[in-house]
């Protein structure tokens, strides 16, 4: 099986096991042997460490050379403005930030100038620029590099975002951002990086807009962001044990978004809970939820639920960071609210 | 007067006429390989070189310095005092490094074990209404500018006894009560903040001064100039001090600054500022550029550039794996350590004893371990208060 992706120079890959930060890494090889134009651009990318605060580009340098493994300055929204430059005039960079919390120093950058330069020519110009960052909570790297912002760039129409939670999605996503020919941002979780799962042979390419559902169940469906999965499972294996099912339905990408596969899950267990990092006010969540009403509002047996960080900076210590966060506990608890009253699980309180 | 000094001093020990011999062809380096963008390793190692001769040259020509007492305007107290404050920050940090390998401090955490003269001699030249802006690497410059370790320690271990009840960490610390604006975990983030700082002694009519603290790395945000060129316009009474240790975590400056012939101090001349170069590992020189530029700023001179030349001995943070430095490099940095080369000043001043410099730092190491006791007793924050100060 393995060995049937001949042809394709890129495509060498067998089957194997990695960590989501090598996952990441085999991505960019891949696409940069693929594709010359493609680069990456970064701080502390190519020297440090061999290649990134997180490892991701480890040993770009030594086998694409300084031209296309670039370390920048620390600038920005320098750095932001010359990889758009680059995109329009037929590059395809890859652009780091080294905590999603620094993108906001870039926001003009992005927001309108990237976002807004495909529509505002008269659909005249491409824009095929990946902005990649990691962000997230659990660490202790306090309010200033622990933020989740996914839904400021939703809320710019001209962005794509995904937000791949397991190794397989993050080498898939990450290849079919690169080959898009609009900006993307490429959100990745800080906590996931050692992560290990299973990368399937030969060409591995994830499309935008197509959910996984990750665990399926009858009672609950849960659609979690980044960590907010791998808690949603832990929650599922707790509550089988009291008969009620999880069905964990990741997004992969929240621009463009997969109503299709929530509303059919939605439509088999009648309940939903929507689950991430950020904070809950104006937090996707809400989104999700409005979207889940419009689609499946005839199967919902009680009201969506959301469960976010608190509408808080993201705390440094641990006892305040854990509180603020969701916890694996929460989902435990709020599916057991859902299902209270319900033939399942009947003597429930 | 003191600025005719400095300029003399620097013109003797030569470094002029090494740098521009190390640039023969007016680029940004002469070693600049134009076809990958990036500095030659040799050309690395000798511009290391050229660094670490240049303070080297410096550090010859002011060993056998006498009458400190003169030359500063400080009596023995204050100069004492100078010495304790780098030994706290010594101490504090070393112990803050054993404390994040033990897993006592989260996230990550930058010390500053080689750079102390610069925080201490340019707080020194402050007043406690002063105000400063400081940097992820900011421990420092709190103690510098008389934060109390307790309260800091504390807070690095994420205690409710901390500056800032646990909620900031190692990156955030302030002090509203002596003009701390905050640390910051945002390289550049701080500069806005001291120029409005600048900006409201001048609207208020008071005579108080803001330094900005920031990294040869931090003069890349584009803010910088933003804010350089607002400081200017308006004549604010802001201080741009730079802490040049040549590196932003693993760019070397050759790599990530173009600026000619690496004179950090001339981006001043963009903005029709004074900027002068110091050496960044003695304190004395430290202070008295900061002094000089401090009492320009309050006496309505407006702002400058002040560059201290400078290394961190050890890792951008703990953990650091140090691939991007050669080892070989830290050595010659270590033997210029601005902490016992006050300490042999003073001595050879007669201004103490060398019995005195080490009951100071006796003194201070009792006062980490103090304040290390109060950090460990103290309690985790009460997630009941989750939100408390959260206004909106
Ligand atoms: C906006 C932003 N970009 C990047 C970083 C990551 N970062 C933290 S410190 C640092 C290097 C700063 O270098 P410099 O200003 O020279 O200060 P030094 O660390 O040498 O004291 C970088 C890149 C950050 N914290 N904020
Ligand atoms: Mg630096």
């Amino acid at each position: 099986m393995s060995g049937t992706a001949t042809g394709n120079a890129a495509a060498t890959g067998a089957a194997a096991t990695l960590t989501y930060v090598q996952a990441l890494n085999e991505a960019l090889r891949e696409e940069m042997e693929r594709d010359p134009t493609v680069f990456v651009m970064g701080e502390d990318i190519a020297v440090w460490g061999g290649g990134g605060v997180f490892g991701v580009t480890k040993g770009l340098l030594e086998a694409f050379g300084p031209e296309r493994v670039r370390d920048t300055p620390i600038s920005e929204a320098g750095f932001t403005g010359v990889g758009l430059g680059a995109a329009l005039t037929g590059m395809r960079p890859v652009v780091e930030y080294m905590y999603a919390d620094f993108m906001m120093v870039a926001m003009d950058q992005i927001a309108n100038q990237a976002a807004k330069i495909r529509y505002q020519f008269g659909g005249k110009a491409r824009v095929p620029l990946v902005l990649r960052t990691q962000e997230g909570a659990g660490r202790g790297n306090g309010p200033q590099h622990s933020q989740s912002l996914e839904a400021w760039f939703c809320h710019i129409p001209g962005l794509k975002v995904a937000i791949p939670s397991t190794p397989a999605d993050a080498k898939g996503l990450l290849k079919t951002a690169i080959r898009d020919d609009n900006p993307v941002v490429f959100l990745e979780h800080k906590l996931l990086y050692g992560k290990k799962g299973e990368i399937p042979a030969g060409e591995h390419l994830v499309p935008f807009g197509k959910a996984n559902v990750l665990r399926e169940g009858r009672h609950v469906t849960v659609v979690g962001i980044h960590v907010l999965n791998d808690m949603a499972l832990e929650a599922a294996d707790i509550l089988a044990a009291e008969g009620i099912e999880l069905e964990v339905v990741d997004p992969r990408t929240l621009v463009p978004y997969d109503r299709e596969t929530v509303a059919a899950s939605i439509r088999k267990t009648g309940r939903l809970i929507v689950a991430h990092q950020a904070p809950e006010r104006a937090g996707i969540a809400a989104e999700l939820i409005q979207c889940a009403i419009e689609d499946a509002f005839d199967y919902l047996d009680a009201p969506p639920v959301r469960l976010c960080a608190a509408n808080m900076p993201v705390p440094y210590a641990k006892s305040l960071e854990d509180a603020a966060m969701p916890q694996v506990a929460d989902i435990v608890a709020a599916a057991r609210r859902l299902m209270s009253g319900s033939s399942v699980v009947g003597t429930r309180s | 007067m003191a600025d005719e000094k400095r300029t003399a001093r620097a013109q003797k020990d030569g470094t002029e006429k090494k740098s521009k011999a190390t640039k023969k062809d007016g680029s940004r380096h002469a070693d600049a390989d134009r076809s990958t963008d990036t500095v030659s390793a040799e050309g690395k190692a000798e511009a290391r070189r050229h660094s670490v001769e240049k303070a080297e040259t410096r550090a010859k020509a002011t060993a056998k310095r006498k009458g400190l007492r003169k030359l500063t305007g400080l009596d023995r107290d204050g100069l004492l005092g100078m010495l304790e404050r780098m030994m706290l920050i010594r101490e504090f940090e070393e112990q803050c490094a054993n404390l994040y390998r033990a897993g006592r401090i989260r996230g990550v955490t930058h010390t500053y074990q080689g750079q102390e003269a610069v925080a201490v001699g340019t707080c020194t030249a402050l007043r406690i209404d002063d105000y400063i802006t400081s940097t992820h690497r900011g421990h420092a410059h709190v103690i510098a500018k008389g934060g109390e370790v307790d309260l800091m320690m504390a807070e690095l271990m994420g205690k409710a006894t901390g500056y800032c009840k646990g909620r900031g960490g190692s990156m955030h610390i302030a002090d509203m009560t002596r003009g701390i604006l905050g640390a910051n975990g945002i390289v550049g983030g701080g500069m806005g903040i001291a120029v409005g700082a600048a900006l409201s002694s001048k609207m208020l009519g008071r005579d108080t001064v803001a330094v900005c603290f920031f990294g040869d790395g931090a003069m890349n945000q584009g803010i910088l100039h933003e804010v350089s060129n607002m400081a200017a316009v308006w004549n604010l009474p802001v201080v741009f001090l730079v802490e040049n240790n040549l590196y932003g975590m693993s760019a070397c400056l050759e790599d990530a600054m173009a600026c000619p012939e690496l004179d950090l101090a001339k981006r001043a001349d963009a903005y029709g500022m004074p900027g002068v170069t110091c050496d960044g590992m003695d304190v004395v020189d430290v202070y008295l550029a900061a002094k000089e530029a401090v009492e320009r700023a309050r006496g309505g001179g407006g702002p400058s550039y002040v560059v201290c030349d400078t290394y961190r001995f050890l890792g951008h943070h703990v953990g650091d794996p140090l691939s991007y430095r050669d080892k070989s490099e830290v050595e010659p940095w270590r033997a210029l350590d601005p902490i016992p080369r006050l300490g042999r000043q003073l001595v050879a001043d007669k201004l103490a004893t060398q019995a005195e410099v080490d009951a100071v730092d006796a003194a201070t190491r009792a006062a980490i371990a103090r304040a290390l006791a109060f950090a460990e007793a103290s309690p985790d924050p009460d997630p009941s208060n989750l939100t408390e100060d959260v206004f909106a």
